[in-house]
């Protein structure tokens, strides 16, 4: 039995890890210096920023403001540790050392950032001094994506200043994963380049999201496939529009689907080779039991053995953070 | 509806093109100017007589550059057409309604275009940056599940086709290896003399089930464009009209950019079918009277519908019209007599346009015997149109 398994049958791992949530990781840590000119001089130097509202008084002035400020994508920096205790080895463990200690006793070894996110509620000037803590806003649930199974770890940090009044947060999200399996190496008999399947690295591409269907992809992330019905008559539609073509109301809301449904039709896709994808790539119409279609992805079969009227059933497929689509796999054959 | 007024008003008097390349080593205005120049001298007419310019919503080279670099004077009439390839037919109707109706006394229809060296259809629309627009929008049902390129979204017609109608991928093969048959024997043709066999067409790689590369039309450099005047006056130039017996356009019930697949059934081509009868009232002819034909093929399956559509066999049986040779050159209806677009160039089917006027003129490379109406078709899997041509028997 792997360690994997272990993992998946210990109900209390999911516990503990829930118990991080709301957690400080990192207790109220000041900045080593305070806001300082030179620093933002050597910053904004680095950066190649020459507005002069960072480094000139008399402009600064100008623009309203009571000197120079600090560029607001600086709050980081004022609290980074330095280089010395970056290599020497830490004097205590704190929250956060427990959390990547259950995170690796999980499985989820590895670790790639995936976004930051910044709100700035006012700008500093030098002689403000800043701190920092950090807690766990979320862990989530397993998730499948291309680099292997993992889960998503949102932290928030406060920046706050001399006063304890907040100047800045940062929503941080890493994904904490299990490194999918290396590809099979290489045949070095016949190597055939031209079919040599490489992993995935790139992102899906992006659907493009306007007021007519966003609902759509938002009830995805959710894992909640929706299919748009009039308000008026009732009428299902699928893909989404503003307008009901039978009966011209722009009122509407939606069902959930039973996520029941059939093949209609499939292409199996080998050229060109998008690097968002395994390929051979199965794409298909589905056609619901609710009676609307949709283009979708086959999982869980092989693409020879993929037939137009085979029953499937709703499957979700979270490709990255902020992209979740549904997918479907052949549906289990019914018992007599 | 009253239709039929307007045409035979109007004919193509001209008709030219660049050489067909995959790489034309020059900017796709100078492609666009030398193709309307070669229209307008087959016409045996100057620049200056110009008027009016049709063109694709796709088209890169504006009125405002061609009528400016060939030195064309005042215009009294320009017009787009949109919907890629299915614009093609849709340009020699707007061209004709502006002669029948005085808005112009000639006007040239052209699209040229570095295809293949320049942005490439094929690849599809995965990379393109996105916006908010409903055109843009509608990508968000296709590209994230990977399907984001004409043969894919091709493939996926195809496959119900086969499934409904029995037909076999070797029903597609023999549409290609009629097209490359054709072309080698055209000196314009990129294949010419390179034909292929239906184990030719077997043997071709997977693009997207059940399309393989033998069924995908090329991509090519290249321009081309037509002159269109009034009958009357085209009597009065060096060729022999080609009358606009019927021109019209078609946008089908449901229709989506490609993937029209939320249709009741989706092995036909209703706009097709739209364009077919409105062919048909306004030339008081039928496919019976119909001697060659011209039929859009970006990728072979979608020949096979647009047989049907058009009435020159009943659905699902384009199999067997095809397999019992009826489009050869000695058939029924020879088609594609060019090499289509597989084997001749893809300009967007004014090349098959093109091909359309020299069958009533009578000098096609593979001209059949006795063709007194050729049928035209534009891009199939969106709004799209079409044209029946006829020679001039006063």
């Amino acid at each position: 039995m792997t360690g994997r398994e272990d993992t998946r049958q210990d109900t209390g791992y999911e516990e503990r890890l829930r118990a991080f949530t709301g957690r400080e990781l990192r207790p109220l840590t000041p900045a080593q210096d305070p806001v300082n000119q030179p620093m933002i001089r050597h910053w904004t130097e680095a950066m190649g920023d020459t507005n002069p509202v960072y480094t000139d008084a008399g402009a600064a002035r100008a623009t309203g403001r009571g000197g120079v400020v600090a560029p607001a994508s600086m709050i980081q920096a004022w609290t980074m540790r330095g280089y010395a205790a970056t290599v020497s080895p830490p004097a205590g463990r704190d929250g956060f050392d427990e959390l990547v200690d259950l995170l690796d006793e999980g499985g989820y070894t590895s670790v790639v950032a995936t976004d930051s996110e910044f709100t700035f509620l006012r700008e500093l000037e030098p002689g403000d001094h800043v701190a920092v803590r950090e807690s766990v806003e979320s862990i989530s649930a397993e998730k499948r994506t291309g680099l292997g199974t993992g889960r998503f770890v949102t932290t928030l940090k406060t920046y706050t200043d001399q006063h304890g009044e907040t100047v800045a947060t940062q929503r941080w999200r890493t994904l904490r994963f299990r490194p999918a399996p290396a590809p099979a190496p290489e045949p070095v008999a016949e190597p055939e380049p031209v079919e040599e399947p490489s992993p995935p690295p790139a992102l899906r591409p992006r659907p493009a999201i306007n007021r007519d269907n966003a609902f759509f992809f938002e009830g995805a992330k959710q894992h909640l496939l929706l299919i748009q019905r009039c308000a008026a008559c009732s009428t299902l539609r699928h893909p989404p529009g503003p307008c009901c073509p039978e009966c011209n109301s722009l009122e509407w809301d939606t069902v959930e689907a039973s996520g029941r449904g059939h093949v209609y039709s499939y292409v199996v896709n080998h050229h060109p080779r998008h690097p968002a994808f395994d390929f051979p790539l199965v794409v298909a119409v589905v056609e619901l039991a609710e009676g609307t279609r949709l283009i979708t992805n086959l999982t869980g079969v092989a693409p020879d053995d993929v037939a137009i009227g085979m029953p499937v059933v709703l499957d979700w497929l979270d490709a990255d953070p902020d992209l979740t689509l549904p997918v479907f796999r052949p549906a289990p054959t019914e018992a007599p | 509806m009253t239709t039929g007024t307007l045409l035979p008003a109007a004919a193509v008097a001209g008709i030219g093109a660049t050489e067909f390349s995959k790489d034309s080593g020059r900017s796709e205005l100078q492609l666009a100017c030398e193709a309307v120049l070669a229209a307008l001298a087959d016409a045996g007419l100057k620049p200056a007589d110009v008027d009016g310019l049709v063109t694709f919503t796709a088209e890169t080279n504006s009125e405002i550059h061609v009528a400016r670099n060939t030195g064309m004077g005042d215009l009294t009439f320009f017009s787009r057409i949109g919907y890629g390839g299915g614009a093609g037919c849709g340009t020699v109707q707007q061209a004709a309604m502006a002669v029948a109706t005085g808005a112009a006394e000639v006007v040239v229809c052209y699209r040229a275009f570095n295809e293949r060296s320049g942005e490439r259809y094929g690849l599809g629309q995965a990379a393109r940056p996105m916006d908010t627009t409903a055109d843009r929008a509608a990508y968000a049902w296709m590209t994230p599940f990977g399907l984001s390129t004409p043969a894919q979204w091709v493939a996926m017609f195809a496959r119900r086709y086969l499934h409904e109608y029995g037909a076999t991928t070797d029903d597609f093969g023999r549409v290609a290896v009629l097209d490359r048959k054709h072309a080698a024997n055209n000196p314009a043709a990129w294949f010419h003399g390179r034909p292929i066999t239906l184990q030719d067409h077997r043997d071709s790689r997977w693009i997207a089930e059940p399309l393989r590369l033998l069924d995908c039309c090329q991509e090519t450099d290249g321009g081309q464009a037509l002159v269109v005047v009034s009958a009357e006056r085209a009597r009065d130039l060096p060729h022999p009209p080609a009358l606009i017996r019927a021109a019209a356009q078609g946008l089908g019930a449901d229709q989506h950019m490609m993937t029209s697949y939320y249709r009741p059934t989706i092995t036909g081509i209703p706009e097709m079918g739209l364009v077919g009868r409105q062919l048909y009232r306004q030339s008081g002819l039928g496919p019976d009277d119909v001697d060659a034909a011209v039929l859009y093929d970006h990728f072979t399956p979608l020949v096979l519908p647009q047989l049907e559509e058009l009435g020159f066999c009943e659905p699902g049986e384009a199999k067997d019209f095809i397999a019992d040779g009826h489009l050869e050159l000695g058939g029924r209806l020879p088609l594609n007599t060019h090499g289509g677009q597989l084997g001749e160039a893809y300009l967007h089917g004014m090349n098959g346009i093109a091909e359309g006027v020299r069958l009533v003129r009578g000098t096609s490379v593979n001209q059949p015997d006795g063709v007194g109406h050729v049928l035209v078709t534009a891009g199939t899997g969106v709004p799209t149109s079409g044209l029946i041509l006829g020679a001039d028997h006063r």
